[in-house]
């Protein structure tokens, strides 16, 4: 007696949600906001440099690096992401995190700051695209080091990437590495 | 006030005014009064009902309901199985993903059918842009509009005097879906879009790294392939859904997901909007708008406290990471193992808490890298039985059993016959109330004992000790309340897991629906006893207090002890000595 309403009203759902739906959501996208749609890629002499929203693993001196990502098979690996999902009591974060201390403290030895923690803590997603502005600003010695530069021009580049709360707001202060790093390659 | 305080505050007090507009309109929906949507989409509504064989004005008793419901349930359930079976052989698979094992599409299609969402796969390397849209989008709007209508139905129950019928679930279901979800759904979406959520049918599209990488195995990598597909539909409905299931892996903590903070905010809007709405909803539909806030209050009285203990236990951080090489300061400090630097530690802990008061499961933040009362508030939201806020419908009706179960209490401190508005709660009403809220805790824990008693169940556990437990406690947590979210660091897509799982969020999910339909029949059934000197008024505060205390008592009277060996004994090895 249920069997007829039971198929049909659900082949009828499921044209209107998962077929009408998504196609409907698609066209609009494409035609209302085509780049984000897309996946926000930077574009650079043709070639697809990245994403605006998906950071990307740095670990040469001469750039700024992102936070720890455990992605499996490479860091930042896009296809797989995923957190490290260690408890606060687990060893292996703790001696993940004392190791990355270690890397960061030997990469620029004469800078005594504390490491601002997320720098050595692994995001969730393993592809955070941000830092804290602080986590930047720990870096900026080591960056124009690496480069040559005067540190204060370095430190007025990531003033310039800051971006603040949303609405004054919604969120936390924060420092895109990729936008950060492909403007320190356009110095001249 | 910090700004993570004030844009909490943001957040709940948007949803609060949300509350009366949105809960009228689906009440309007329900009760088949006019709506502005009418013009639109009621020739979709009568086609639907004339080719199914459907007549919208004949109503159904409550055996008949609960048996389309699972009628219906059931259909939806095989689709799902079997469109993962097949997807290789199916159109949009651009990335040429092979058919998803046997237990892992059961596990899969029960998840997504009980609005679970549960999920012992990642997205982006198993289910192709077809099985997204047709199998787990679909899903996530009926699964939702089956939650909606039971809630209806009940209400109905409630209202009603001496009537033998409580609606008609295929009315109920398709105008749930077309007039209240997929209008929010839509909106939603293209706003989600405009932050940057991707919205493709390509496969991927990749990138050449600015700074070659080593992968673990030495090998260099050059390349970056970044996921596309139809993701901003599917989140849309995962979170005004109560659903949860994540595109991507990382579910709402993936950039692509939830790349702004903007983003988040409106996304962990739509997770409490439909739950917080529908109180006022049952208030109108059972002719006293008092009853729903009364209820919106309790929900918010518990919520409170437990997200406070949150932000709390998450602001101040991991005390084996206390070093002077590293500095934990605000805004950026605290625990920052699994959150994103965008979304910052409260707004992580803020969305960790609502996505498991609200039935929706999804994360923005590792649950199992929360801090251990962190993960106790998320643990025990859910162990409350989902009732506050709760799935979408399955929390409202969830919290009015609980109401029974108050009243019934009341009665017997008074001496009187309890009864909910004007309708006398007797033998039948609270064995049926006792049911519900018995069955699902018993599920959960013994399946946890079942788990950690077998090699099979141990051998998932990533760390042994207080944490491996609070991870399988969690994970049964999670289905047999069909929340979804998880301590990631189980590995749960294994045949031990994935069917004991299946069977948990099965049961969990459809053993109080056929309840409390049952309840429902009962309840119309019976006529209206006027108020009298022994009638305790359910919209006060007396009243809130005592629904508050039942609620908080029967969860942790069941849970406590378990908690005390996970989460606390966890938290206790923090401390310095």
């Amino acid at each position: 007696m249920q069997v007829r309403p039971a198929l049909v009203v659900f082949a009828w759902l499921s044209v209107l949600t998962g077929v009408l739906y998504p196609v409907v959501v698609t066209v609009a996208a494409r035609g209302l906001f085509p780049s984000q749609a897309g996946g926000s890629l930077i574009r650079e002499a043709d070639s697809v440099v990245g994403s605006a929203l998906i950071g990307q693993p740095f670990d040469d001196p001469r750039y700024f690096w992102g936070r720890p990502s455990a992605t499996a098979g490479f860091p930042y690996n896009a296809a797989l992401s995923g957190g490290s999902n260690l408890g606060p009591t687990n060893p292996a974060l703790i001696e993940a995190v004392h190791a990355r201390v270690d890397r960061l403290r030997s990469a620029d030895p004469t800078n005594p700051a504390p490491i601002p923690i997320d720098l050595v803590t692994a995001s969730g997603s393993g592809l955070d695209p941000h830092i804290s502005p602080e986590a930047a600003r720990y870096q900026v010695d080591r960056v124009a080091r690496a480069r040559g530069l005067r540190p204060d021009a370095v430190r007025a580049l990531v003033l310039a990437h800051v971006e603040g709360r949303a609405a004054g707001v919604l969120g936390e202060p924060r420092v895109n590495v990729l936008r950060l790093n492909l403007a320190l390659d356009a110095l001249p | 006030m910090t700004p993570g305080h004030l844009q909490i505050a943001l957040c709940l007090g948007l949803a609060a005014l949300c509350v009366k507009p949105l809960g009228g309109f689906m009440a309007r929906v329900y009760q088949a009064e006019p709506t502005p949507l009418d013009g639109l989409l009621a020739p979709v509504e009568r086609a639907i009902y004339r080719t199914s064989g459907v007549q919208p004005a004949r109503e159904m008793r409550w055996q008949a309901y609960a048996g389309a419901v699972l009628a219906f349930n059931a259909v939806g359930f095989a689709a799902v199985y079997l469109v993962q079976r097949l997807q290789p052989w199916l159109p949009l698979n651009p990335g040429g993903l092979g058919p998803v094992g046997p237990d892992l599409a059961f596990n899969t299609a029960i998840s997504f059918a009980s609005n679970t969402n549960w999920q012992a796969y990642a997205g982006e390397a198993t289910l192709s842009h077809l099985t997204q849209m047709l199998a787990l989008t679909v899903q996530n709007f009926v699964s939702a509009a089956t939650g909606m209508a039971v809630m209806a139905a009940l209400c109905r129950g409630l209202a009603r005097a001496s009537a033998s019928t409580l609606g008609n679930f295929w009315v109920d279901l398709t105008r749930g879906t077309l007039y209240i979800l997929a209008p929010l759904s839509l909106a939603l979406a293209l706003a989600l879009v405009s932050q940057g959520v991707v919205q493709s049918f390509e496969a991927t599209s990749t990138a050449i790294l600015v700074d070659p990488a080593t992968g673990v195995d030495g090998a260099p990598v050059a390349r970056q392939v970044l996921p596309l597909g139809p993701a901003a539909s599917q989140v849309a409905i995962k979170q005004l859904g109560t659903n949860g299931g994540g595109v991507f892996g990382a579910n709402s903590a993936h950039p692509f997901e939830n790349p702004t903070p903007l983003s988040s905010f409106l996304e962990l809007l739509a997770i409490l909007l439909i739950p917080a709405a529908q109180c006022y909803t049952f208030g109108r539909m059972v002719g006293d708008p008092r009853q729903g806030w009364a209820i919106l209050v309790v929900m918010t009285l518990i919520f409170v406290p437990l997200l406070a203990l949150a932000v709390a236990a998450e602001s101040a951080g991991n005390p084996r990471l206390a070093s002077p090489a590293i500095a934990a300061v605000a805004p950026h400090g605290g625990n920052m193992e699994g959150k994103e630097v965008r979304f910052g530690v409260a707004a992580s802990a803020l969305w960790a808490t609502a996505t498991t008061a609200a039935s929706n499961g999804s994360v923005n933040a590792m649950h199992d890298s929360l801090m251990p009362l962190g993960g106790l508030a998320a643990l025990f939201l859910m162990q409350l039985g989902e009732v506050v806020f709760g799935g979408v419908g399955s929390g409202l009706y969830g919290m009015l059993v609980f109401a029974i179960v108050a009243v019934f209490v009341a009665g017997l401190m008074v001496g009187r016959t309890p009864e909910y508005l004007g309708k006398k709660v007797e033998a039948r009403e609270m064995k049926l109330a006792s049911l519900v809220i018995l069955v699902p805790p018993f599920l959960v824990l013994g399946a946890a004992a079942l788990a950690v008693a077998l090699p099979q169940g141990r051998a998932s556990i990533l760390q042994p000790g207080p944490h491996g437990l609070s991870q399988v406690l969690y994970a049964f947590t999670s289905m047999g309340n069909n929340n979804g979210s998880a301590f990631g660091g189980l590995d749960a897509d294994t045949p031990f897991y994935n069917t004991l799982g299946g069977v948990a969020m099965a049961v969990g999910r459809y053993w109080p629906i056929v309840l409390t339909l049952a309840l429902g029949g009962a309840l119309g059934a019976k006529e209206r006893v006027p108020p009298g000197p022994g009638t305790l008024p359910t919209h006060t505060p007396l009243f809130v207090t005592l629904l508050v205390a039942v609620v908080v008592a029967v969860g942790a009277l069941t849970f406590v002890p378990a908690l005390a060996l996970g989460p606390i004994v966890e938290h206790l090895n923090l401390q310095p000595r």
